[in-house]
């Protein structure tokens, strides 16, 4: 009986750490060490910068990330922009307001409350200028596929040339991280297509490190402070804990029997 | 509630309690003689309670960011996330709590087949709960649909497409369901109706379940009755709020885990991107504490065989009171069942294995050879089980020998007849 119930208890941890579908992958994800994992996990500020930049600079071309502010971007727990970069950030970009007091729709520069700009109208546009296929939004992409941030990551450095017996159509590449090897996202990121303003070596393996970081920010942007909380709550609980327990073991000290 | 010989001290009190008697209540619920020997397993009552509650509070909040439309649902829930202060705290806690709520529900659910606390006297609180249970798997379904994600939509999609099965009237009864000829905005507002009038539902049910175990009071680890007040028993309060808190506390602390440091590994990945009716997910997988139902439905091939199983997995439990005819209670005192007990939860947690997999090849042989004996062991075992099992002497109460003259005696007396 005891060793029944201590594999029903290992079964019952295996089935817990077992985590959704199963994904039909074939490589092993990337995994880096990310600064944002862990129970003090933070967001190495200068990383979601320079991850700005490639996301401005490159993703942006096809990629809206709709749900963020550009005043997201000097709030505290990301990239933590000053307020002034932030609204110069905001200032680059166009967006239509109105209708004005004429009843006429205008255009003025984007402010820290607007949201980013897309370069997209609506997905339909989106879709027909890629080929058909939709470049998801950016929001919360990293929450959106399984292996998060690593996969984003892995995906980045993950083409290569198709192996033997492979025939891929035009506009379509080889990358051994998506599911089915075929992405329509032709290999964003080359050595060196984004010079850092801070002089880091803009090399393929750190812009991929940096703009996944960003994303990884963008997607849960309140990842400190929840850090942050849940630290404090755990040791709220944990002393608690403590004082009821004993507080029980008192009580129950006038009757007689043990608990 | 029996024991009514309290009169308030003071002159209002006894004015008011003539009236209403809620202080008389308020006493009945502090002096509830509760037995002493209950265990941990006895803490998830307190736990649901909580769960319950916590729920109700954090859906409220939600429910005033929230926007019930399939254009704005999805945009709403990252409204929460971003810019809705503590919001991502108030999700996570409602949609970890959803979990928490079904994994304490779980413990609570074995724990009374454990214990046989489903028998007579008992068989109201067990109807009650398996329908508080009921509405919690329709609460939870709605809920996931209401950010209207992937999963959301086409969860859906198929869980609501299983009433088509139902002969001629099937396709119909979808329709009206849908309100509409797919799962589109109409369905996502009733569902956002009924998510929030289902937990007030449950909570009334709730009151209506700790009412019925009060008559009775409370089963135990021996599963005897006994008299009480007595040597046997401890007033509610402080004894068992203090254990419940305790318990309670050891609880936070692995829902604390969850919210704060993985808050989306009980969900699914699919749900973070927005529902597209053009689009179909790989695989649709429900939420974990709905897999084994759903490992049943697939492993029957017919579609309306498949639904009829999966409600009669339910309503097994429903009349499990009259499956099971053994006299004896708790399991400590018979042998045999405690093994087909284990092999009953195995079967379980195997069922909800095979529900995440995808319904082919060995995974299905697996669904279907344990969804037979998840049906045996309701239907064959128990009744035979009651009837052939040699069971234990069963103690006169938890002071024996000291004390004679307990209500088990002629219970233990026909025992030992056999």
């Amino acid at each position: 009986m005891r060793t029944f119930k201590s594999l029903l208890f290992i079964f019952i941890f295996s089935f817990f750490s077992y985590n959704g579908t199963a994904a039909e992958r074939t490589h092993e994800l990337l995994n880096p060490e990310w600064s944002f994992k862990g129970f003090f996990g933070k967001f190495d500020r200068a990383s979601p910068q320079r991850g700005y930049q490639v996301y401005t600079e490159v993703c942006a071309a096809c990629h809206s990330m709709k749900y963020l502010s550009y005043r997201n971007l000097s709030e505290p727990g990301g990239p933590e922009f000053t307020k002034e970069q932030a609204k110069i950030i905001a200032s680059q970009f166009e967006v239509t307001d109105g209708p004005n007091s004429d009843g006429e729709m205008f255009t003025r520069a984007a402010r820290l409350s607007d949201n980013f700009v897309g370069p997209y109208e609506n997905m339909q546009a989106a879709t027909a200028a890629n080929g058909g296929a939709y470049p998801p939004d950016m929001s919360v992409l990293v929450k959106a596929r399984k292996g998060g941030a690593d996969y984003i990551y892995s995906l980045l450095l993950g083409y290569e040339e198709p192996p033997e017996g492979i025939v891929l159509d035009d506009g379509v590449y080889y990358n051994k991280y998506m599911a089915g090897n075929k992405i329509k996202m032709s290999n964003p990121l080359s050595d060196g297509i984004v010079e850092y303003l801070d002089g880091t070596p803009a090399t393929e393996d750190q812009m991929a490190k940096d703009v996944t970081s960003f994303l990884a920010w963008a997607a849960e942007p309140h990842l400190e402070a929840r850090h942050k909380i849940g630290f404090r709550a755990l040791i709220y609980l944990f002393i608690m804990t403590i004082l009821v327990y004993f507080s029980m073991k008192k009580l129950w000290s006038r009757i007689e029997s043990k608990i | 509630m029996s024991d009514h010989n309290y009169t308030p001290k003071s002159k209002f009190g006894k004015w008011f309690n003539d009236r209403l008697p809620l202080l008389s209540l308020a006493n009945h619920l502090t002096d509830y003689p509760t037995p002493k020997n209950l265990n941990y397993w006895w803490t998830f009552g307190g736990i649901l309670t909580f769960c319950l509650i916590t729920q109700i509070i954090t859906g409220l909040i939600l429910a005033m960011h929230y926007i019930a439309h399939a254009d704005l649902a999805f945009e709403s829930v990252e409204h929460i996330m971003r810019n809705v202060n503590y919001g991502w705290l108030i999700r996570y806690v409602h949609a970890n709590g959803a979990s928490m709520f079904f994994l304490a529900v779980y413990i609570h659910i074995f724990r009374s087949l454990y214990y046989g606390s489903y028998k007579a006297p008992r068989e109201i609180i067990w109807i009650l709960g398996m329908i508080i249970y009921v509405l919690m798997m329709a609460a939870a379904f709605m809920g996931y649909v209401l950010p209207w994600g992937q999963m959301s939509f086409w969860g859906a999609t198929v869980i609501t497409n299983l009433f088509s099965a139902i002969p001629l009237v099937g396709e119909s009864i979808v329709t009206w369901l849908w309100g509409g000829y797919s799962v589109d905005n109409p369905t996502l507002t009733r569902f956002f109706s009924l998510h929030y009038l289902i937990p007030f539902l449950i909570l009334g049910l709730v009151v209506l379940h700790i009412w019925a175990l009060h008559v009775p009071g409370n089963n135990n680890p021996i599963g005897i009755d006994l008299k009480k007040p007595s040597n046997d028993t401890v007033p509610f309060h402080p004894y068992i709020v203090v254990k419940d808190l305790f318990a309670l506390l050891l609880f936070l602390i692995v829902f604390a885990f969850f919210v704060f440091y993985s808050p989306n590994i009980l969900g699914h990945a699919d749900n973070y991107i927005e529902a597209n009716p053009m689009v179909t997910p790989a695989h649709i997988v429900p939420e974990w504490y709905l897999l084994p139902f759903y490992a049943i439905l697939r492993s029957v091939p017919d579609k309306l065989l498949g639904v009829v199983a999966m409600f009669a997995a339910i309503f097994v439990l429903v009349i499990l009171p009259w499956l099971d005819t053994s006299k004896v209670r708790s399991a400590i005192f018979r042998p045999l069942y405690k093994q087909f007990y284990w092999f009953l939860v195995a079967d379980v947690l195997i069922l909800g294995y095979v529900g995440a997999m995808p319904a082919e090849g060995l995974y299905l042989l697996v669904a279907r050879v344990a969804t037979a004996y998840y049906f045996l062991h309701f239907l064959v075992i128990l009744p035979v089980l009651g009837l052939k099992e040699k069971t234990l002497e069963v103690p006169l109460s938890l002071t024996e020998p000291v004390l004679g003259g307990s209500p088990n005696e002629a219970m233990a007396r026909s025992k030992k007849e056999f």
